[in-house]
C-alpha cells in the first residue's frame, strides 16, 4: 500500500484528527491543507478548527472574523483555486475568550450564577491563564463539534504550546482542578476558613503575602466556578475519552529541525504510551534528500577543481558571461554546497528517527514562501495526498 | 530574549550572555521555561535556581517558582513557622493556579532582586516565547492592579522601576527571516511598551543567509540550470543536485531578505519604536543544533555585529579586564 492512500485511508477512516507539533513548524497551514485533502478525496462534511491563523491565511479561507461559527468554502472557490472538492470543507476559528463564555453559560446552573462568573473581575484574567485554558478550550470544542454530528471529520489544529504533552494533559488537569484540595480551601467560607485550625497558618501565609481582599476575590470567583463542577467535570471526562478514541487520530508536524523533532519524537511516543493514535507524521520544509547523496558531493569537489578550467569557458560561452564572473559563480555553488549538503545529512537522520516511530511519514519541501490562497493549499494536499 | 518559537532564542541568550562574559562583565543567564535547552547550550548537567558557574564571570541558572517562592518568603515575609506550615507544595498550588500573574511575579521577582542587589553586571533572561512574553514581564503591572493590598502588592513598584527603566531593562526580540517569526515580532513590538511599561532594545535577526553573489553573479548563478548537461559531462551526475542546492539556498535568501525589509519599514515607518532600535542580524551558520561551539561562533558574530562604541567599558567594578 502506498502512502497516499494511507493519508486518504486516514482521513476517511477517522472523525477527528488533531495536529499537534511544536510552535512555528506550519501545524495551521498542513492543517487546512488536510482539510482540503479530505474534502477532495472524500465525499462528506470536513471541518479545520483553527487556532490564531495568520492573518493572509485566515482570509484564504474566509475567516475574516473571529467567532467560534463555521464557515463553508463555496465550492466556486475551490473551483477557480483550481481544487476538485467532492465534498464539503467547513472552516472555524478558535475564540478563547467567546468559547469560555459559551462554556459558562453551558454549565451555570442559573442565569445569576452566569451573570455573577461573567462580570467577576477575575473571570477574564483567570480563565485567559488557569490550567491550560487553551488546550482545554481546543479539546473541549472538538467534542462540541463532534457530538452535535454536523461534520463525519473535524480536524483541529491544535494551539502553540510550551509542551506539546498539555494538549493531552489538559482534560485530566481540569478534573484534578476540581477535585484539588486548593479549590476546596479556597471556597470554604472565609471565616470557617480563619478558624479552621489545620489550614491556619497556610492561610496566614496566603494572606501576608497576597492580602485578605485579594484572596477575598479569589474565593468569591471559585465559589461560583464550583458551582458549576458537576457540568465541566462530566465534560473533560468525555473529552479525555474522545481523545482515547480509536476514532481519534493525531498527525504530528514538525520540521526537521533538532529542537522541532526532538519534541515531535518525545510527543508521538508520548501518544503510543498512553494508547493514543498516532496516524502520521508530517515533516515540514524538508531539503531534498538528493542532497545528501554521494553523487552530489562528489561533484561538487569536482566543480570546485574545474571552476576556472575549461570548463568555465564553456560555461561562459554558452550564457554569454564574462569568464571571470563564472568562475567566481561556480567556485561558490561548488564550495557553497557543502552547508547545504550538512543539513540535508543532519535532516536524514532526523527522519529516520521520526520513521521509527510514526506508521505513516511525509515530507513536504521546503517552498519560497509560505502559503497564502486556496491554490496553494491545494498543491499541498495533492502533494500529501500523493505520499509526501 | 523573547521570540517566536524556534527562532533560536536560546542560542541568541547564551551568545550573549557569553559574550558579556567575555569582556569581563559577571553575566547570569536564565533559563525561564525549564526545557533545558540552556543546559545544552552550555554542555553542563542540568541547570538548577542555584546559579551553576559555566564560564568565567558567567553563571546560568533555571528558573524555578517554587524555589523562587521559598526564597521569598525567606527573605521578605521572614516566616519562623515556615517549617510548620506543612508542605510548601500546597501554598505554591495556591498561588500558582488559582492567583493571576503570581507564578510570573515569582520569575520575574527574582531576577529584579538579583538586579536590585547588583549581584551582576548584566543578567540576560532567556523569556517566554512572544505569544507569552507580556504576560510574564506585565505580571507587576497586572498584580498591581489586581491586588489592593499585602506584601506582593507592596513590592510590586520596585519592580516595575526596574522594568520600565530603559537604562536597565530592555527588551530584545529574536526573529528569523521569515514570515511568521517577523510578523510576530512586529506585533510584539508595537504593543510592548504600552502593555508591560518594557523597552526594546534590540530586534536580533538569527540565521540570515549572507549575500554570496553580486548582482551580476545572480543573473549568471540563476541560468547555470541551463548549463546542466555542460557540467554533468565535466563534473558527473551529481551536477543537476549542486545547482538545485544553490537554487534553493539564493532562494531562502531572497525570501528572507524580503522578510527583513518588510521588518526594516516597520521599524522605520509604521513602529512606534526609538529611531536608534538596533537591528542586528546573525549569519545561519548550517552547524544546527546547539552547544557550546555554537553558542562561540555566535557570540563571535554579535561581537562584530555590536558596534564598539556601544560596548560597555571591559572592566568590571573592581577594574580587573
Amino acid at each position: 500500500m502506498s502512502a497516499a492512500s494511507e493519508l486518504d485511508n486516514l482521513l476517511a477512516s477517522r472523525e477527528m484528527v488533531l495536529v499537534a507539533g511544536s510552535g512555528g513548524v506550519g501545524k495551521t497551514t498542513i492543517a487546512a491543507a488536510l482539510g482540503i485533502a479530505a474534502a477532495s478525496g472524500h465525499r462528506g462534511r470536513t471541518l479545520v478548527l483553527t487556532v490564531d491563523p495568520a492573518r493572509r491565511l485566515a482570509t484564504a479561507l474566509g475567516l475574516e472574523e473571529f467567532g467560534n461559527a463555521p464557515v463553508q468554502i463555496a465550492p466556486a472557490q475551490f473551483a477557480d483555486a483550481g481544487v476538485e472538492a467532492r465534498g464539503e470543507l467547513w472552516v472555524a476559528m478558535l475564540d478563547t475568550k467567546a468559547g469560555w463564555d459559551e462554556l459558562i453559560a453551558r454549565h451555570a446552573p442559573d442565569a445569576e450564577t452566569r451573570e455573577a462568573v461573567l462580570d467577576n473581575p477575575l473571570y477574564q484574567n483567570i480563565t485567559s491563564r488557569f490550567v491550560h485554558s487553551h488546550e482545554y478550550l481546543a479539546m473541549e470544542q472538538l467534542h462540541d463539534l463532534h457530538a452535535t454530528g454536523d461534520f463525519d471529520l473535524v480536524i483541529v489544529d491544535t494551539p502553540p504550546s510550551r509542551n506539546a504533552l498539555s494538549i493531552l494533559d489538559a482534560p485530566g488537569r481540569m478534573v484534578e482542578f476540581f477535585g484539588s484540595r486548593l479549590l476546596r480551601w479556597l471556597t470554604v467560607p472565609y471565616r470557617s476558613r480563619l478558624f479552621t485550625v489545620a489550614s491556619k497558618p497556610f492561610y496566614q501565609v496566603a494572606d501576608r503575602v497576597l492580602g485578605s481582599r485579594f484572596l477575598q476575590d479569589i474565593a468569591d470567583f471559585f465559589v461560583l466556578f464550583q458551582a458549576m463542577e458537576r457540568g465541566f467535570v462530566r465534560r473533560a471526562r468525555e473529552v479525555e475519552a474522545l481523545l482515547a478514541d480509536p476514532r481519534t487520530a493525531f498527525v504530528v508536524v514538525t520540521t526537521l529541525e533538532t529542537a522541532p523533532s526532538h519534541e515531535a519524537r518525545f510527543l508521538a511516543r508520548s501518544l503510543l504510551e498512553r494508547g493514543m493514535s498516532l496516524g502520521a507524521v508530517i515533516a515540514n520544509r524538508v531539503l531534498p534528500e538528493s542532497l545528501a547523496e554521494r553523487s552530489a558531493a562528489d561533484s561538487a569537489v569536482a566543480l570546485a577543481e574545474q571552476a576556472d578550467g575549461p570548463l568555465a569557458d564553456a560555461v561562459a560561452e554558452r550564457l554569454g558571461a564574462p569568464r571571470e564572473q563564472v568562475v567566481s559563480v561556480l567556485t561558490q555553488v561548488a564550495t557553497g554546497f557543502d552547508d547545504v549538503a550538512l543539513v540535508a545529512a543532519r535532516e536524514s537522520d532526523r527522519r529516520a528517527e521520526l520513521a521509527a516511530l510514526a506508521p505513516t511519514l511525509l515530507s513536504v519541501p521546503w517552498m519560497s514562501g509560505d502559503i497564502h490562497d486556496l491554490a496553494g493549499l491545494g498543491e499541498l494536499a495533492m502533494h500529501l495526498r500523493e505520499g509526501g | 530574549m523573547t521570540g517566536k518559537g524556534g527562532v533560536g532564542k536560546t542560542t541568541i541568550a547564551a551568545a550573549l550572555a557569553d559574550l558579556a562574559a567575555r569582556h569581563g562583565r559577571r553575566t547570569l543567564v536564565c533559563e525561564m521555561d525549564a526545557k533545558g535547552a540552556l543546559a545544552n547550550a552550555f554542555d553542563v548537567g542540568e541547570l538548577t535556581f542555584e546559579p551553576t558557574r559555566v564560564a568565567p564571570d558567567l553563571s546560568a541558572m533555571a528558573m524555578n517558582t517554587e524555589d523562587s517562592l521559598r526564597e521569598y518568603l525567606r527573605l521578605f515575609v521572614k516566616i519562623p513557622l515556615l517549617g510548620r506550615i506543612g508542605p510548601l507544595a500546597s501554598t505554591f498550588d495556591f498561588v500558582a493556579d488559582a492567583a493571576p500573574g503570581v507564578k510570573e511575579i515569582l520569575g520575574v521577582g527574582k531576577l529584579c532582586y538579583e538586579v536590585r542587589e547588583r549581584n551582576y553586571d548584566l543578567i540576560v533572561v532567556d523569556a517566554e516565547a512572544s505569544g507569552h512574553i507580556v504576560s510574564q514581564i506585565g505580571a507587576p503591572k497586572v498584580i498591581a492592579d489586581l491586588v489592593q493590598v499585602g506584601l506582593v502588592r507592596d513590592q510590586t513598584q520596585w519592580m516595575l522601576d526596574i522594568l520600565d527603566d530603559p537604562l536597565r531593562t530592555g527588551v530584545a526580540v529574536v526573529t528569523t527571516p521569515e514570515e511568521m517569526p517577523v510578523t510576530e515580532s512586529i506585533e510584539l513590538l508595537g504593543r510592548l511598551r504600552a502593555e508591560t511599561g518594557a523597552h526594546a532594545a534590540a530586534v536580533i535577526a538569527n540565521r540570515v543567509l549572507p549575500l554570496v553573489f553580486t548582482r551580476r553573479q545572480q543573473r549568471v548563478a540563476g541560468s547555470l540550470g541551463d548549463v546542466v548537461p555542460l557540467l554533468t559531462e565535466a563534473v558527473g551526475p551529481g551536477a543537476s543536485t549542486v545547482v538545485m542546492a544553490s537554487e534553493l539556498t539564493e532562494a531562502r535568501r531572497r525570501t528572507g531578505a524580503e522578510h527583513l525589509d518588510r521588518l526594516r519599514r516597520a521599524l522605520d515607518v509604521e513602529l512606534d519604536v526609538p529611531a536608534d532600535l538596533p537591528l542586528i542580524t546573525v549569519p545561519e551558520l548550517f552547524a544546527r543544533g546547539a552547544g557550546p561551539r555554537v553558542v562561540s561562533l555566535v557570540a563571535d558574530s554579535l561581537d562584530d555585529e555590536l558596534e564598539p562604541s556601544t560596548r560597555e567599558p571591559h572592566r568590571d567594578r573592581d577594574g580587573r579586564r
